[in-house]
């Protein structure tokens, strides 16, 4: 499902830093139905990984491939490829001028789903994430927790067959950390490839998944815990 | 094509909410937009009715034939007769030089002074009225006319026509110099307003981008909105010229009864009003085009 070939990625330099390589020569495969676990340092590169294999930085060198096609191909074909994909961002990217109910039901518009029907998938999707009781409220009104849920209901409203979290149990305390492991095992026990990334392993040991490490942009080990 | 209707749905929903969350702005810019067309308009408005009313005046545009002056009333008899005949002449009256002569008596301050002429200097003449008041028609016809037997002279009594329609001339190339630099005004505006909502709500661009949103997507709302503005500006200038031109027919009743004829100006004609307003409607869609092309532009590839 994901193939990396020999992927560099080198930030260009800007005013404040010299330019930095956050990748180097990567090259690893993730199969479809997969629970992989990227980890290492803050500045490992994680989050680099994460939003080449979602197209949303071009690699400086190597192919990254993802349901075989290359992502830097086409500018035009990329927004259909997202579509596909679920994005948790490590920084949330909520909407916070909009209801709990709207920022879910954004990527249901964006592909002009029926109202009505996209309705339904929105409480579905907040129903399993355990907010479905909060549709009306803004985002600002939830807890750390409880809008990282909010993420990955949006993320998932549109069934995508592959979820790339970026830390999405990071500043959450072990049970709320629990709750969010516990829901993205979930979506990959009915066939969604998931990809997360983490800095602390502890919490996801439970989900037995594939562990990517990474060290300084290089792959350090590859092993199934 | 339903997931097409659902976009557009959507993207006017989007519009409409925006518009509803701030309505006196919108009413403000949209208002700007109205009276910065209206300008041109009155002028468009002013030379059509100044047209019209040139062709109703009751001093039509007249040619004076002066005979030669060893034209006798055999002579004057047969061009009084290719008058009648003639297609583009719609009446003609003779004035002898006995008439003339009165007439100029009449005149006080200078009546010794005719008296004391020895004999009458001045010819018999036709007053010949044109069916057409175009300088261009009148000109053939007055030339036409000088080549007759024993026309001395032939002149134009008409020079305001020409006046008229070189004035006409002028203020309707300035409507269109005034038109034209609107529209890039306009475009401007749109370009701006458009902008500045581009940059309220990039967090929520840069979010749909992130999740499969195409340009067609993200500009859709801001194409309805300029579209709006632009569309609703040009209805209001329409509707104000209406209401001046209304103003104005209130106040000409006196003036008419100065002139002893019933002057009423026309308003706008229906399909200047949709041309107006789709106009404008499309200025404000270019515009809005082009302030969410440069964001998406510069946003880079994500
Ligand atoms: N947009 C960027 N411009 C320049 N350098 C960046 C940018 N994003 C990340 N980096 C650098 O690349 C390295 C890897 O970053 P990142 O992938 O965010 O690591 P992680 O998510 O593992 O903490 C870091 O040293 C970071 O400073
Ligand atoms: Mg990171």
């Amino acid at each position: 499902m994901i193939l990396l070939d020999k992927v560099g990625k080198r930030y260009p330099a800007g005013p404040g830093n010299d330019g930095h390589e956050a990748l180097k020569s990567i090259t690893l495969a993730i199969d479809s139905g997969e629970f992989a676990v990227v980890t290492g340092r803050s500045g490992a590169g994680k989050s680099t990984l994460l939003k080449l294999v979602a197209g949303i930085e071009l690699p400086t060198s190597g192919t990254v491939r993802v349901n075989g096609q290359d992502l830097a191909g086409s500018r035009r074909a990329l927004p259909f490829m997202r579509r596909k994909i679920g994005l948790i961002f490590q920084d949330h990217k909520l909407l916070y001028d909009r209801s709990v109910f709207d920022n879910v039901q954004l990527p249901l518009d964006i592909t002009g789903f029926p109202p009505k029907e996209a309705a339904r998938r929105v409480r579905a999707a907040l129903d399993k994430v355990g907010l479905l009781s909060r549709e009306r409220e803004l985002p600002v009104t939830l807890s750390g927790g409880e809008q990282q849920r909010l993420c990955i209901a949006r993320a998932i409203v549109h069934r995508p067959s592959l979820l790339l979290a970026d830390e999405p149990t990071a500043n959450l305390d072990m049970d709320y950390a629990q709750d969010i492991v516990d829901i993205l095992r979930s979506f990959h026990q009915v066939g969604v490839t998931v990809v997360v990334s983490t800095h602390d392993l502890v919490s996801l040991r439970m989900a037995r998944p594939r562990v990517i490490a990474l060290s300084r942009g290089m792959l350090a080990s590859e092993h199934p815990e | 094509m339903k997931a097409w209707i659902n976009q557009h749905r959507r993207a006017i929903g989007v519009t409409a909410a925006q518009a509803w969350r701030s309505p006196f702005s919108h009413l403000f810019q949209v208002l700007v937009i109205g009276v910065a067309i209206l300008l041109p308009l009155l002028l468009h408005l002013a030379v059509q009715n100044l047209q019209r009313l040139g062709g109703n005046l009751p001093a039509d545009a007249r040619i004076a034939l002066y005979l030669a002056g060893d034209a006798t009333g055999k002579d004057a008899d047969q061009i009084a007769a290719r008058l009648k005949a003639h297609p583009t002449v719609a009446g003609h009256r003779f004035v002898s030089r006995e008439e003339a002569i009165k007439d100029l008596r009449r005149i006080h301050e200078i009546a010794d002074l005719v008296d004391a002429l020895p004999k009458n200097p001045l010819p018999d003449a036709f007053i010949v009225r044109a069916r057409s008041s175009a300088p261009d028609d009148l000109e053939a016809l007055r030339r036409e006319a000088a080549k007759w037997p024993k026309v001395a002279l032939a002149q134009l009594d008409a020079a305001w026509a020409a006046r008229l329609d070189a004035g006409l001339d002028l203020a309707r190339a300035l409507a269109a110099g005034l038109a034209a630099l609107l529209a890039g005004a306009l475009l401007a505006i749109a370009f701006n307003t458009i902008g500045l909502q581009v940059v309220n709500r990039r967090e929520e661009i840069e979010v749909c981008r992130l999740i499969g949103a195409t340009h067609g997507f993200i500009r859709r709302p801001f194409l309805y909105a300029g579209l709006l503005q632009g569309a609703v500006g040009g209805a209001i200038a329409c509707g104000l010229a209406a209401l001046c031109v209304e103003w104005v027919n209130r106040q000409l009743p006196g003036l008419a009864a100065l002139y002893e004829t019933n002057i009423v100006l026309l308003p706008l004609a229906w399909q200047d009003v949709i041309s107006v307003t789709c106009f404008a409607g499309l200025l404000g869609w270019l515009g809005a085009w082009l302030a969410v092309s440069r964001h998406l532009w510069r946003g880079g590839p994500a």
